[in-house]
């Protein structure tokens, strides 16, 4: 069922579409409408932050769709704490680790030096050196090492300093990992958390600028998300910790130093779903990581010009969250995929692929899909611009998806 | 003494039977006698940066006895999965252990089952070792659902969680840092167990192994990596594969011994002094020098590389079925009878685990998808720590 996409005046029905019109500080991206409904770590419900229920006839499911905070307050007086990305990492690990004494990490630099990009600083001092273990640089061992340590019943956190490295360990991921559980008839279980940055960063270089993800998701038997905020961040490292089977997290080496308030209370998220960052009638953006900012620097373009994007941070790469994606689908008939993985092969090439088999008749054009090019990730600053998704690409994408 | 009535028994008239078994009562030990007996090692150990252990082996008669009909089942089982294998029962990959036994039994006579074992993928006989059953053998390698892995992982995959036995690995020296894990594991916990970790000759030359050699001596772990010397890579000898085969020493700054890996009390005394190093200096490498007389799997001859004189010379000299044979024989603990007996009742015992394994059914289809993930995904949206469910996705 088409609708008009052009000239719709920017006071649509939905009034959570006016709020971006605030743009908020640039430092602090806190775009954030995520997943409210939370679990303590004692099982019992909590809510975390004020519902402000403007439109009660949105019918929300109590697990994944969000509804708009109150963020129109000034932040001085929301509940919680400001913190940075990586100390949100950090927080999350150290509640774990206090939680439970197998929870332990192991990686290169991560005890003295207290890790490359500081989410492990302090840890050593405070848990030991047994605990926040310093490895040599031998990827492929320490990895084999944290997974043979799982098999017992430690819960180790691998550490890559670059997200790249793990290509090193492939073999114990893919093998040991993902399939031990499989082809012990359910024996053994493996609940390590394998995390590390990865993205293309600022003029790195080819090589420490790759995008694991694509790589690593055909691997039956694991799990991958990746987080975009300090929120979802430290919620993400708990649920990954917590789970039973190995969690892949990709974090983005450009996102660490992102600032936002989170929660005082203890919080986890859940692995599987996605987050609705803005909810919108015409378009489905899906997007994840990085690329979730360009998305929502684009949204205040689109919306300027009349467009109601509903952005989704998937953050479950393996499995995909299909039930918030066919919802958003079936609400607005166009799908654009923004990523940072290249275009062959990547997330969005999966995504597009389930998306089509499962929600075919649904959709009123093509998916189209923006990913990075297929190159080598060039150390020339103008010519990194260009291989990764700019927000005025997304933009004419949208436009040309609306017509 | 024995042999002296052997030989007159079989060349004995009716006159001399009743004489030989009125002397069999009056036997010196029995089979089941746990008195202490002291037998030396054929070969002494060569030691590389630490004191040999001595070659004079604390055992007792029901250990020897133990011992023979362990290896006979367990050259049974192999033999008997290499016809089931051309029988098409089995397909796929199949390593056999035959040959190797006294490597697995020897070092069981070591440890407990509290300490931890992992190797590659010649692993039916260290499953035994561990406590697996022949059904759950023949069961897992022809598939069936009441196999060690339920029909899911094969050959190269058993594993026994209950007495630490962690597997059963199909890449060549992928093992040896999950190895190492398991007894970062066990120093973590502060149990005093440890891990052997057991790789070929053709794995000691991985890079991953020095690596972990690393990690295990910087952090004191109490690793032993073993290493089962049969002298083909496949089909490339030790010589044609490494620069320096000698193995044991290839830890440089870990010490090594290497040990007769046919002779199964040589394995004994040197994995108990193994524990009892790595509990209190580190790690240490173990060099079993043994050998296998079927190919590297069953779609190789293992003719092509060596020569049929080298294999049946091994076996004439070396089998360490026949050396525990003659053991018992000369100590007078067991007769031909007897052992013979225990290798019918063994065969039967096979015969019966096969035909009971041929009835179980494969595995459903359903189960396809099951320990794919603990506790089932990719159909519900769960919570965090998986206690609820909150959407099922379409």
């Amino acid at each position: 069922m088409a609708t008009l996409f052009q000239g719709l005046p920017s006071s649509t029905a939905f009034s959570s579409s006016n709020k971006f019109n605030h743009v908020p500080a640039p430092t602090s991206f806190s775009e954030r409408k995520s997943s409210i409904v939370t679990v303590r770590s004692d099982a019992r419900w909590s809510p975390v932050l004020n519902y402000a229920t403007h439109k009660p006839q949105r019918l929300i499911t109590n697990a994944v769709a969000t509804k708009a905070d109150s963020s129109l307050a000034s932040t001085s007086s929301k509940p919680g704490h400001e913190l940075l990305l990586f100390e949100a990492l950090r927080e999350g690990l150290e509640e774990e680790m206090e939680r439970d004494p197998c929870v332990c990490v192991m990686g290169e630099d991560v005890g003295h030096y207290g890790g490359s990009y500081k989410v492990t600083k302090g840890l050593a001092t405070k848990f030991g050196d047994l605990r926040v273990l310093d490895t040599p640089i031998a990827e492929n061992s320490f990895t084999g090492m944290g997974i043979g340590a799982a098999m017992t019943g430690l819960r180790p956190i691998i550490e890559g300093m670059n997200m790249g490295f793990l290509l090193l360990a492939f073999n114990q991921i893919s093998n040991n990992c993902g399939m031990l559980h499989y082809t012990s008839g359910g024996q053994f279980k493996i609940p390590v958390v394998i995390r590390g940055p990865g993205g293309v960063g600022r003029q790195l270089g080819a090589e420490h600028s790759q995008r694991l993800e694509s790589y690593f998701q055909s691997i039956p038997g694991i799990q991958m998300v990746a987080c975009s905020t300090p929120y979802n961040a430290k919620g993400l490292m708990k649920a990954a910790i917590r789970s039973e089977n190995p969690v892949i997290l990709f974090e983005h080496v450009l996102l660490y130093n992102l600032k936002d308030r989170i929660p005082d209370e203890e919080y986890v998220l859940s692995l599987e779903e996605a987050e609705m960052v803005r909810p919108g009638e015409h378009v489905t953006i899906l997007t994840y990581s990085r690329m979730r900012y360009h998305v929502m620097q684009a949204a205040k373009t689109l919306v300027n010009k009349g467009y109601d994007p509903e952005v989704i941070d998937i953050r479950s790469l393996k499995p995909f969250d299909l039930h918030t994606i066919g919802k958003s689908v079936k609400k607005t008939h166009r799908v654009l995929i923004v990523e940072e993985c290249m275009r062959t092969g990547g997330i969005g090439a999966s995504l597009t692929a389930a998306i089509t088999e499962n929600f075919n008749d649904d959709l009123d054009a093509p998916i189209v899909c923006l990913s990075s090019q297929d190159v080598p990730t060039p150390y020339a600053g103008t010519l990194e611009e260009w291989t990764v998704v700019q927000p005025a690409q997304i933009v004419t994408a949208v436009e040309q998806l609306c017509q | 003494m024995a042999l002296s009535r052997i030989a007159s028994s079989t060349h004995a008239s009716n006159l001399l039977k009743p004489l030989s078994a009125a002397l069999s009562i009056r036997r010196v030990i029995s089979s089941d006698s746990t008195d202490p007996l002291t037998i030396e090692t054929s070969l002494p150990f060569i030691s590389h940066k630490c004191d040999a252990p001595p070659r004079a082996v604390d055992t007792s008669a029901s250990e020897l006895f133990s011992f023979f009909r362990d290896m006979a089942t367990m050259r049974r089982m192999e033999i008997a999965a290499d016809s089931l294998y051309k029988a098409k029962l089995i397909r796929g990959f199949c390593h056999l252990y035959d040959g190797q036994e006294a490597v697995a039994i020897g070092m069981e006579a070591a440890i407990t089952k509290k300490d931890a074992i992992i190797t590659a993928y010649r692993d039916h006989c260290i499953f035994i070792g561990r406590g697996g059953t022949l059904l759950e053998v023949f069961g897992e390698l022809m598939g069936r659902i009441c196999g060690g892995s339920k029909g899911k992982g094969g050959s190269m995959h058993f594993y026994r969680k209950q007495t630490n036995f962690f597997g059963g690995h199909g890449i060549v020296g992928a093992q040896i840092p999950l190895g190492c894990g398991l007894a970062f594991a066990q120093r973590y916990s502060k149990e005093e167990n440890v891990t052997f970790t057991l790789y070929g000759d053709g794995a000691a030359n991985q890079g991953q192994l020095f690596e972990a050699l690393n990690m295990a001596a910087l952090w004191d772990l109490p690793a032993i990596l073993v290493c089962e010397n049969n002298h083909y890579g496949m089909g490339t000898a030790e010589w044609r594969a490494a620069k320096n085969p000698a193995y044991y020493k290839r830890g440089d700054y870990v010490p090594g011994l290497k040990v007769d890996g046919m002779d199964v009390l040589a394995v004994k005394q040197a994995c108990k002094f193994a524990k009892e190093h790595a509990l209190k200096n580190g790690p240490l490498i173990l060099e079993m020098d043994t050998y296998r007389y079927h190919g590297h799997s069953m779609s190789d001859p293992g003719s092509t590389y060596r020569t049929r004189d080298e294999i049946s010379g091994v076996r004439q000299e070396r089998d360490p079925i026949e050396r525990v044979r003659k053991l018992l024989l000369a100590h007078d603990i067991a007769s031909e009878k007897e052992l013979k007996d225990i290798e019918k009742q063994v065969r039967k015992d096979v015969d019966d685990a096969i035909a009971k394994a041929k009835e179980c059914p494969m595995p459903d289809p359903s189960e396809l998808f099951t320990n794919v993930y603990v506790k089932g995904l990719g159909v519900e949206s769960f919570g965090a720590d998986r206690k609820e469910v909150r959407a099922t996705l379409p």
